[in-house]
């Protein structure tokens, strides 16, 4: 995947990673989680639970904390770091619930006028009898369509894995970033090979055509910024990698909160409205 | 999460794809009839009242008023934004094969006289999957809904987002998603019509999002693969399981409603999101419709409940089966209105009143 990648500046080249190679590095046992980041990134930290209809989903975590003195709201899927963990949060793939949670707070974050963070983090939404019987469709779409329009600034970063609407369903935002080996792709390459090529063992071929890795998301468009990991992975350095994360969100807070409500709407529209590639 | 997706939705119903020429077998009941009863009978399995399949020319000649569809971005084609080997090649034969430039028809028309933007998606053309062009002309309908104040009827059909184009139809999802959340701002209606199958990213983002909901009886509606979810509660699933029906009982549906009312019902819809005629009289004029150009239409008030006629419409044995959700929510809120409906019958209730005459097996079935 030799891309050209401009505007990637301040990213090191490092051609010899295939994306391949980075979902490996993604899926670090040891990749910090955002359990991880968030005593390294906020201050003040509550979590709020619940979407007040149903229960409460351990695969996204919600609530309020301080960046840098600025309150903010801070909505992000879960990935364990052991196995309890991962029993809890599901392997990050959220039910509906979980979006709906999210929502909640999103409007809530919307009333007190707090900007929202989202952190990405999943291999996409589950796929279960009760997510169906719950309206897992419904709640992405519903999420989809509300975040567009939330009259507060909206920012999302993908930690690890952003698979589909699962991870999308915390992307609408004014600005999405990406760690450097993050990956963000519209099913995972497993599901890809196994319906193009009816063989899910070519995932590694998969990842090969289907830009999935930041510097594609970045040439498409679909990122702004991309955020350096240490080398060879943010478990290397989790500090440091938090550091980047920060100082990516204040630099990119203050430019938002600085702007007026309606052109910021018009802006995330914008952001949306023109991806695609077509003939007329 | 959309893993074997395509191949459920092709392999389980395959029975409409090959046999458009010669024979239907209804992927429901397993029953075969000719491709002309079929079509007669509007593309409904006769034996147990499946809503199979249909492309989008024939879907808008049942639906618009004779001659009053205007295409919208009719040459609208399809880019390789994500260079995938093949793609064009793979677009091309499509075309080839089903007339259609891409998977979804978009427009302008009149139903029953009554003006709206109506969109159309085709599972001939891959499985109606979401890429660049459907995302756009979905939008551009949204936009010009909003714009031109009309209602926007959208049918969906999908086997959800197109893999071709990776990451650029992910975003397609917020794109219609935001261009529904603004229609919605504008105070525009916004009608979805779920059709089989509508499934993963269109089921995640636009289908989801009408101001009402309309299924049509015994299609396919669901975000993941019934593959996928069997594979990872390791059981069979009931057969069901993700049906307009199930979707109806756990609340993503507000009614299901049969092919041969569907024009009917969607006009009245719009009718009654019309603003209200100020300093007219209770029998509101606004209901002076326009229904000479439909071929079935028979003049008609909402005002005078046209129970028989409808039933002249549902006559078969697929009505009784197939609408027993709708009927089984008409009878709730009947009887719950019983005492005021005989001095002043709701307009509602004249669409759907129909359903009224035949409640034994409706309310059987789900009973």
């Amino acid at each position: 995947m030799a891309e050209n990648m401009s505007g990637a500046a301040n990213v090191s080249q490092e051609r010899e990673i295939t994306p391949f190679e980075r979902l490996m590095i993604v899926r670090n046992k040891n990749r910090p989680t955002i359990r991880d980041y968030i005593p390294l990134i906020f201050t003040d930290f509550f979590e709020l639970h619940g979407d007040r209809f149903y229960g409460d989903d351990g695969a996204i975590l919600g609530g309020i904390g301080r960046l840098e003195g600025t309150p903010v709201t801070i909505i992000a899927e879960v990935k364990g770091r052991d196995i309890y963990e991962n029993k809890a949060s599901n392997f990050a793939m959220p039910h509906p619930e979980g979006y709906r949670k999210a929502l909640r707070l999103a409007h809530q974050a919307e009333k007190f006028h707090r900007p929202v963070i989202c952190f990405i983090d999943t291999p996409g939404a589950f796929c279960g009898v009760e997510a169906e019987k719950r309206g897992q469709g419904e709640a992405i779409a519903r999420s989809l369509a509300e975040f567009m329009t939330l009259k507060t600034p909206v920012i999302s970063l993908v930690l690890g894995e952003g698979g589909s609407g699962g991870a999308l369903a915390l992307g609408v935002c004014d600005e999405l970033a990406m760690l450097e080996n993050a990956s963000y792709s519209v099913i995972s390459p497993r599901g890809f090979a196994s319906i193009l090529w009816k063989d899910p063992s070519r995932e590694e071929e998969a990842c090969g055509i289907m830009r999935i890795t930041s510097h594609d998301a970045l040439s498409l468009g679909i990122c702004e910024e991309i955020i350096p990991e240490p080398e060879g992975g943010a478990h290397n350095d989790p500090e440091t990698t938090a550091e980047n994360i920060a100082e990516f969100l204040v630099k990119t807070l203050n430019k938002k909160m600085a702007k007026d409500i309606d052109v910021l709407l018009n802006e995330r529209y914008n952001k949306f409205r023109k991806i695609g590639e077509f003939m007329e | 999460m959309l893993e074997d997706l395509f191949k459920m939705v092709t392999t389980r119903f395959n029975g409409d794809e090959k046999n458009e020429t010669k024979e239907f077998r209804c992927p429901r009941c397993q029953n075969s009839c000719g491709a002309d009863e079929l079509q007669k009978n509007m593309w409904v399995c006769p034996e147990c009242g499946y809503h199979a399949r249909m492309n989008a020319r024939d879907r808008i000649a049942i639906t618009c008023d004779k001659g009053t569809f205007k295409e919208y971005d009719k040459d609208m084609q399809t880019a390789n934004p994500i260079d995938f080997p093949g793609y064009e090649e793979k677009i091309g034969a499509m075309q080839e094969k089903t007339g259609l430039t891409e998977a979804v028809v978009t427009g302008e028309c009149t139903i029953h006289g009554e003006p709206c933007i109506i969109g159309v998606m085709d599972s001939h053309f891959m499985m109606a999957s979401m890429g660049s062009v459907v995302g756009e002309k979905i939008t551009r309908a949204f936009e010009r809904a909003a714009e031109k104040k009309l209602p926007l009827i959208l049918f969906t059909a999908s086997g959800g987002a197109r893999m071709q184009e990776g990451l650029v139809s992910l975003m397609q999802m917020a794109k219609t998603s935001g261009a529904a959340a603004r229609l919605s701002e504008a105070g525009v209606l916004y009608i979805t019509v779920l059709t089989d199958p509508t499934t993963g990213g269109v089921t995640a983002s636009f289908a989801s999002l009408g101001d009402i909901i309309i299924a049509e009886p015994k299609v396919l509606v669901g975000f993941a693969g019934r593959r996928v979810i069997e594979g990872t509660i390791k059981q069979r699933l009931p057969e069901d399981f993700q049906s307009a029906e199930f979707l109806l009982e756990n609340g993503f549906v507000d009614f299901i409603c049969e092919r041969k009312s569907m024009r009917r019902t969607i006009a009245h819809l719009i009718r009654l999101h019309r603003p209200p005629v100020k300093s007219s009289a209770e029998t509101s004029p606004t209901e002076k419709s326009s229904d000479t150009s439909s071929s079935e239409s028979t003049s008609k008030t909402p005002k005078e409940r046209p129970a028989s006629k409808e039933n002249d419409d549902n006559t078969g044995s697929s009505g009784n089966a197939s609408n027993a959700g709708n009927a089984n929510s008409v009878g709730k809120s009947d009887s719950a209105g019983k005492s005021d409906r005989s001095d002043k019958p709701g307009k509602s209730e004249g669409i759907f009143g129909a359903h009224k005459n035949k409640p034994g097996k409706g309310a059987g079935k789900n009973g």
